[in-house]
């Protein structure tokens, strides 16, 4: 769940100059410090907002059923007298450790595929061949459909819930790594001809040390600006996937699971539907804005005006 | 450049053959029976009969390539014949849908329509909006208007289109209750009554589409003016006495529509897949929720055509990316 935070506390924290001058330029990208204090906002109140606010989030009271804002219920009710406060948090909670999972799963796929690509003039061609492949795949009807084929196999397996965040992390995480893929087989590709790259070579470096000791640490910054554009993606593609009916089982809450189903009330209760709505798309705003800042804060060519 | 695009179009065919058989796999390892339906007093040797009709006993590779003939051959064929009348087909085998029983050219015949309408009336405005606003946010960098317009173009690209949709709806069918918030396709227009209907009930959905393409648009479009607006030409475009006007509309905004022209071009293919959860919103009956409705319902060769159709567009507007980059930018002539 943290991997974000952590990565970004990384930055500030870091005792490189390089890093350092990065967060003195990311300092100054304005919508990226929005970004930043809004997500962290928003991270933190998923993870400790539910020890803080104990309703839970499944518990049905028909007697309370449709409540507007009040003290007890602050964001008040849905048809089935259920906090909506309570599944904000805990919706959030799911939204949130999809996006980041699936976003380590397409980055880890990314980057070996990426510099596998540019290390390995054999495995070139055949891999790169591979992400054009995967690029020309219509992926939303294909991530629906694999939704439809694996949902039984897996709920089965591992249980409803815990099947379905498998399935879709994977889904997410399978149809999502081939940008990043390109971006880091074309940043080997250039770093495999730089003069330090030849001395490791000629010291007698193996090739495994090459890759850990020089390649990926090179390689960082663009998989770091493709791992929060990452997260914001895969947060929208698990919520366009409840939204459709085709993500988490009804009674699980999540963002778009609580926009689709406050979707036929949308006449008598509008706030029902804004609020999931406005959380996801803050979320994604800011984590973009973020990606916006550390690009621009990475770049060398912009870091020094 | 000929040659370029003859080795393209080849390069194209296995990858087609490739996504096909992908999809057909995937499709196949589907745990749905098309018999599930049945009235439980049908006999089993009849349900067997019916399996047989639909040629569900054949192995697995004569499936596919039966359905690799008829997506190619016979499909092309038949669209031919109902536009010339003539009878190049004569009896062989359709792809059939399980759910409705009819062939699936004719179902996707019907609801294309809608989709071209609304999504593609939402991506033509979306570009024309985009451009201006690309244009002028890069000549005035950092102005208030590029201000504004960096941050409209990064809630457009952040926020979901099912949040905008079901916003606008909140504010303009439930509150206002100036537009529809279904689109109603049974509406023939004939007269100007109609029309205007038409066109209300357009308004909401092509809205929303239009908003996210071109917040997209436009920040391809500022980026590849600033590229440009950068280079030694310009300086030497204003040096030699050009007007303001023919420089960034003449020399710049041509050079910077290369990269954008071909960002348009691949966005096309969304123009008939992407559009799923919007049509979803304003259940609009167009080809993507014929796709929700063909998973949920598992009609197999149904969702399998229309992912290879969506596939193949994608195939199709990369190959136009690519020649007409080609043809716009004389630097990359592959010959």
């Amino acid at each position: 769940m943290t991997e974000a935070t952590v990565t970004v506390s990384e930055i500030s924290e870091a005792p490189s100059s390089q890093w350092r001058d990065v967060w003195r330029q990311f300092r100054h990208h304005k919508g990226a410090m929005f970004g930043l204090v809004v997500f962290t906002v928003i991270l933190l109140a998923v993870i400790f907002g539910p020890y803080l606010w104990q309703i839970d989030p499944t518990q049905v009271n028909m007697r309370m059923r449709n409540q507007g804002m009040s003290a007890a219920h602050p964001f008040g009710t849905d048809q089935l007298g259920r906090d909506l406060l309570a599944r904000l948090l805990a919706g959030g909670r799911v939204s949130l450790a999809v996006g980041m999972l699936a976003m380590l799963l397409s980055l880890v796929l990314g980057t070996f595929v990426g510099v596998c690509a540019g290390y390995s003039r054999r495995l070139d061609g055949l891999l790169m061949r591979v992400t054009d492949l995967f690029l020309a795949l219509p992926l939303l009807p294909l991530l629906l459909v694999m939704v439809m084929l694996f949902r039984e196999t897996l709920s089965r397996a591992f249980g409803p819930e815990t099947g379905v965040f498998i399935l879709i992390v994977i889904a997410i995480g399978v149809t999502s790594w081939m940008h990043t893929a390109r971006i880091v087989r074309g940043d080997v590709l250039t770093l495999k001809e730089r003069e330090f790259m030849l001395a490791a070579r000629s010291i007698g470096t193996k090739p495994s040390k090459m890759v850990w000791r020089h390649i990926l640490p090179n390689v960082l910054s663009p998989i770091l600006v493709s791992a929060t554009l990452g997260i914001a993606s895969a947060i929208i593609t698990e919520s366009s996937l409840s939204f459709l009916g085709l993500g988490f089982p009804p009674d699980f809450p999540t963002w778009g699971r609580l926009l689709f189903d406050a979707v036929d009330q949308i006449q008598l209760y509008p706030i029902r539907v804004i609020l999931p709505g406005v959380a996801i798309s803050l979320t994604v705003l800011s984590v973009n804005y973020i990606g916006d800042g550390l690009r621009d804060a990475l770049d060398p060519r912009i870091r020094g005006r | 450049m000929f040659h370029y695009t003859i080795r393209r179009l080849l390069i194209a065919i296995p990858t087609l053959l490739i996504i096909s058989l992908i999809i057909f796999l995937l499709l196949d390892l589907a745990p749905g029976d098309p018999m599930a339906q049945m009235p439980l007093t049908v006999p089993p040797e009849v349900k067997e009969r019916m399996r047989q009709a639909l040629g569900l006993d054949q192995p697995l590779l004569v499936r596919y390539f039966l359905w690799i003939k008829q997506f190619f051959w016979i499909e092309p064929l038949n669209v031919l014949d109902s536009l010339f009348g003539w009878n190049l087909v004569g009896d062989a085998q359709r792809i059939i849908s399980w759910q409705t029983r009819s062939p699936v050219a004719d179902i996707i015949a019907q609801r294309l329509p809608q989709t071209l309408w609304v999504v593609g009336l939402a991506y033509v405005i979306g570009v024309l909006i985009a451009l201006p606003i690309g244009i002028i946010s890069a000549y005035r960098q950092y102005s208030w208007f590029d201000q504004i317009g960096t941050f409209v173009s990064m809630i457009g690209f952040s926020v979901p289109t099912f949040f905008t949709g079901v916003v606008l709806i909140i504010l303009f069918s439930v509150k206002l209750q100036w537009f529809p918030s279904i689109y109603d396709t049974t509406l023939v227009v004939d007269d100007w009554d109609s029309l205007m209907k038409q066109i209300r009930q357009m308004v909401l959905p092509v809205m929303v589409l239009a908003l996210f393409n071109a917040s997209q648009i436009s920040r391809f479009m500022r980026a590849s003016m600033l590229d440009n607006l950068r280079q030694d030409y310009v300086r030497t475009a204003r040096a030699k006495g050009l007007s303001e006007k023919v420089v960034v509309l003449v020399h710049v905004l041509r050079n910077s529509m290369i990269p954008v022209i071909t960002v348009i071009a691949l966005g096309v293919p969304t123009i008939f897949g992407g559009a799923i959860i919007t049509e979803q919103v304003f259940k609009v009956n167009g080809i993507g929720q014929l796709l929700i409705s063909a998973i949920q319902a598992n009609d197999v060769p149904m969702v399998q055509t229309l992912t290879f159709i969506f596939a193949v567009l994608i195939v199709l507007f990369n190959l136009i990316a690519d020649v007409l980059y080609g043809i716009l930018d004389p630097r990359i002539r592959y010959d």
